[in-house]
């Protein structure tokens, strides 16, 4: 097997074994941890299909990520208070349709933004991704049906049929199974007839045009596939922490997410979890020692971005490409 | 005009008050290598650029297999069969050769918006890079990064990725350039034998290869086509000896 | 409405658009130049309205406060510039976002750690606090104003430097062609240094006025960077002149919009959900417009090719 094969498989078994060392030692605030690094990761993956694949430098993925979380939420919060949303839709708290609607609800976003941030390209990408990011924050602020600035706590975890939610370790095991999945999805993507088409728009656009591909709809359709996967994550994100508020959607978040992937390794299958472990043990371990971890934080940051462009698992694989 | 596949029709463009194509109506005949030559600036380029789709004439239209093609933009015309190598290579340099060829023919192939199954595990997008690769004697290097290739196996890659497109013409701009002799004159063979599957709109530095290769030749200057005609009539020509052959008798 | 009531807001608008200018020039400039995206643009104004609120403390001066804050916001400007940035020159954006991402937590942090986390607040200067009555016995904030004029002499200001200076000459060169003026024997280093100091002062200067207005604490560097890249992308990447109307534009219709939408809203809607409508709307008013720009002119409305 390959080094890069080997990281790929051993990465996220690292974090399934961080997660079931930590049930057998009984720390349960671990789990949570390991919890919160499978989500973030599978916010990474939807981001790097975009940033990785598509090169496409998008900054307004917490909007997507909040989306997600806001499903979770608003279906949630109909179904704890009884009343049907506009009067017909009754709220669910079955983990599956919220996950469901959290996908579908992100994706239409991710083609509505994309389909107009995609006109574009170079840095005014950047700044409108942002800025569509901004306009998501600044509405559910404004919006006051589900608690405006505060957000909607939720005092129950959603279902999942057959399993216990509650019990940490089973809503681990839940999130880790949909980061597999995903990134098993995100594998295979890289490698479909999809995958070399977008990679090629990310290198050469006039290529991609000359042999009859359209780019803006390669794009667009990997931005929506993106924002869908990061959307899947806000929505368990929210149900990790049982609140959703505007801070899901903020720009910072969509930097967290775009810095994990970077910390981690871009266009690399298993960098966004290897960058999710290292941010929330960085997080763990830094904020023990400061008050002021941010600082850390970002001279980690600076370094890796001016003296190790491959990220973690860059350093450790090498700069080899995958050829097949 | 007998069965021309693919003509320009009053082509003009204009950048400020720099006139870079002048009213310009060529044509490409099946089976045939049609030549364009010209001084640098003369506008081969822009020429280029608006057929292939990646500029928008000012004024005149495009022609191409009994269809007017202006208004489309360059997906749609590669769509259509115009298969066209860049002067400057515009590969995906991160890829390897084969996956570059693949490329081309998944391009021809369509359906790329499928996301699962291995495209490098298909056989027929394999075999028609493969022979593709085959064709310009790039073979041994499938596995090679791009990046890596030297500026002449880039040119190669260009014309073999074209070939994948298996397009209805190919235009091809400056395919020679960066070859080397023997290079050129292993190309040169290949496009003689190609015009047959396709013909070939050919802008091209190297004379000896254009005079060697081209049924008709036309003359660009200063955006406007000054003569078209073979080999011979092109030479014999007193105001192309004078524009364009007498400036490099002098030099 | 009263027609008291609109010119207020009209001038509000135009004290909002003056500001984000002030953001938005330097941006762009540094874009054009030397074609770097500066995320951390936003603390530099943070910078301007700590050193500001730092200096007022200590002197209780607010010109000196306002000078504290050019010159720091012009001094952290350079030597980030020298220390980091400068690296960034030939980087794809992706490194460009992340290291300036960087120095946000790293500016942000620092301050937290230097000032605390509550907000500092610096009064405006006797001589400007209070109404003045304007034309047609309107009356208006005497520091709303001076904030107007402050900001209409600067645009003034930069124009002419732009157009008329030596220093001017070079930016446009830089613009062009970056060999070119190598070639012409300008230090490149020193003018890449210069402007990106100068576009850190006049965020530095918006900073400290708005700090009169608001509070100052950290985080405010933010949301007004991402409004500043608004009118960047509706005005066109690299021309002051586009940073200009597209500031006065943004600034007009997020003032008005907060005004005016739910008004309208009331005319066909009972009064509470018109003002939740309105207020909701009035958020996302000014991405619409970028949205609408953008559909006509992908590149802006004095961009070049996007």
């Amino acid at each position: 097997m390959r080094r890069e094969t080997i990281l790929n498989v051993g990465i996220p078994g690292l974090l399934l074994a961080i997660g079931l060392l930590a049930y057998a030692l009984d720390e349960t605030y671990i789990i949570t941890l390991a919890t919160r690094a499978a989500i973030l990761a599978l916010a990474g993956v939807g981001l790097n299909i975009a940033l990785g694949l598509g090169g496409l430098v998008s900054l307004g993925h917490a909007a997507f990520f909040g989306i997600g979380g806001y499903a979770m939420g608003i279906l949630a919060f109909h179904a704890q208070t009884y009343m049907p949303l506009w009067g017909v839709i009754g709220g669910t708290t079955s983990m599956p349709i919220i996950w469901l609607v959290a996908v579908i609800a992100s994706g239409l976003a991710a083609l509505v933004i994309g389909a107009l941030s995609l006109r574009t390209s170079g840095v005014y990408f950047i700044m409108i991704t942002l800025a569509f990011g901004q306009m998501l924050f600044y509405f559910a602020i404004s919006w006051p049906a589900y608690g405006g600035e505060d957000g909607v706590s939720i005092y129950m975890r959603n279902n999942f049929p057959g399993l216990n939610t509650l019990v940490p370790l089973n809503f681990f095991l839940i999130c880790f199974a949909v980061l597999a999945v995903v990134l098993i999805f995100a594998g295979r993507l890289g490698k479909s007839p999809f995958g070399l088409a977008l990679q090629a728009t990310r290198q050469n656009v006039a290529r991609v045009e000359a042999v009859g591909l359209a780019p803006y709809k390669l794009r667009l359709m990997a931005f929506v596939l993106s924002g869908a996967i990061t959307g899947l994550a806000g929505a368990l994100f929210a149900d990790l922490n049982r609140f959703v508020s505007p801070s899901m959607l903020s720009w910072q978040m969509s930097g967290e997410i775009m810095v994990l992937v970077i910390l981690g390794g871009i266009a690399r299958l298993s960098g966004p979890v290897a960058g999710a472990m290292v941010f929330i043990a960085l997080e763990y371990v830094l904020e023990d020692l400061s008050h002021y971890w941010h600082i850390y934080l970002g001279a980690i940051l600076l370094l890796v971005v001016l003296f190790a462009r491959g990220g973690l698992v860059g350093l450790i694989a090498g700069r080899e490409v995958a050829h097949d | 005009m007998t069965d021309a596949i693919l003509s320009t029709r009053s082509l003009s463009k204009s950048f400020g008050a720099l006139q870079a194509s002048d009213s310009v109506s060529l044509d490409l005949r099946a089976g045939e290598i049609h030549a364009l030559i010209g001084p640098n600036g003369a506008g081969k380029s822009t020429l280029i650029a608006q057929i292939s789709g990646a500029l928008r004439p000012d004024s005149g239209s495009v022609i191409f297999d009994g269809q007017d093609v202006t208004p489309l933009p360059t997906v749609a015309r590669a769509r259509l069969g115009l298969g066209r190598t860049f002067q400057i290579s515009a590969l995906a340099m991160e890829f390897t050769v084969l996956q570059n060829a693949v490329l081309g023919a998944l391009g021809q192939r369509g359906r790329a918006f499928r996301v699962l199954g291995k495209v490098m595990r298909d056989k027929a997008l394999l075999e028609s890079a493969e022979s593709a690769l085959q064709e310009v004697g790039l073979s041994e290097f499938r596995n090679t990064v791009t990046a890596e290739l030297s500026h002449g196996q880039r040119r190669q890659l260009e014309v073999a990725v074209a070939l994948t497109l298996k397009p209805k013409v190919f235009l091809m701009d400056e395919p020679m350039a960066g070859l080397g002799a023997e290079g050129s004159q292993r190309l040169t063979g290949f496009l003689d034998g190609l015009r047959h599957r396709a013909p070939i709109l050919l802008v091209e530095h190297d004379m000896d290869a254009v005079f060697a290769l081209a049924d008709r030749i036309s003359v660009l200057v200063y955006g406007r086509i000054i003569a078209t005609g073979t080999a011979d009539e092109i030479r014999a020509n007193a105001e192309v000896r004078q524009a364009y052959l007498g400036e490099e008798d002098a030099a | 409405m009263s027609a008291a009531l609109l010119a207020e807001q009209l001038l509000n608008g135009l004290q909002f658009g003056v500001m984000l200018f002030l953001m938005a020039a330097g941006l762009t400039l540094i874009f054009g130049v030397m074609g770097l995206i500066n995320l951390a643009h936003g603390s530099l104004y943070m910078i301007g309205a700590f050193a500001a609120a730092g200096m007022a403390a200590l002197t209780g001066s607010f010109l000196l406060a306002l000078a504290a804050a050019l010159m720091a916001a012009a001094i952290v400007g350079a030597i980030v510039e020298m220390v980091v940035i400068r690296r960034l020159y030939d980087r794809d954006h992706l490194d460009q976002v992340l290291a300036t991402f960087a120095l946000i937590l790293i500016f942000s942090e620092g301050t937290r750690f230097l000032f605390g986390s509550l907000p500092l607040y610096l009064d405006t200067p006797d001589l400007l606090s209070g109404p003045t009555t304007l034309f047609g016995g309107l009356e208006y904030s005497k520091y709303r104003l001076f904030i107007i004029a402050v900001g209409l002499a600067v645009g003034g200001g930069l124009f002419w430097l732009i157009a008329r200076t030596r220093l001017g000459i070079q930016i446009r060169a830089g613009k062009a062609d970056r060999e070119m003026i190598a070639a012409l024997g300008v230090d490149i280093r020193r003018l890449y240094t210069l402007v990106f100091a100068l576009g850190a002062a006049l965020a530095g200067l918006a900073g400290a006025m708005i700090g009169a207005i608001q509070s100052v604490e950290v985080g405010m560097g933010e949301p007004v960077l991402i409004l500043a890249f608004v009118v960047i992308v509706i005005g066109g990447i690299g021309s002051i002149k586009g940073a200009f109307v597209g500031a006065l534009l943004v600034g007009m219709t997020d003032t008005l919009g907060r005004v005016l939408l739910p008004q309208a809203f009331g005319l066909f809607m009972d009064a509470s959900s018109a003002t939740t409508v309105g207020a909701s709307l009035a958020s996302m008013s000014i991405y619409i417009l970028m949205a609408g720009i953008l559909l006509f002119r992908p590149s802006g409305l004095f961009g070049g090719q996007a």
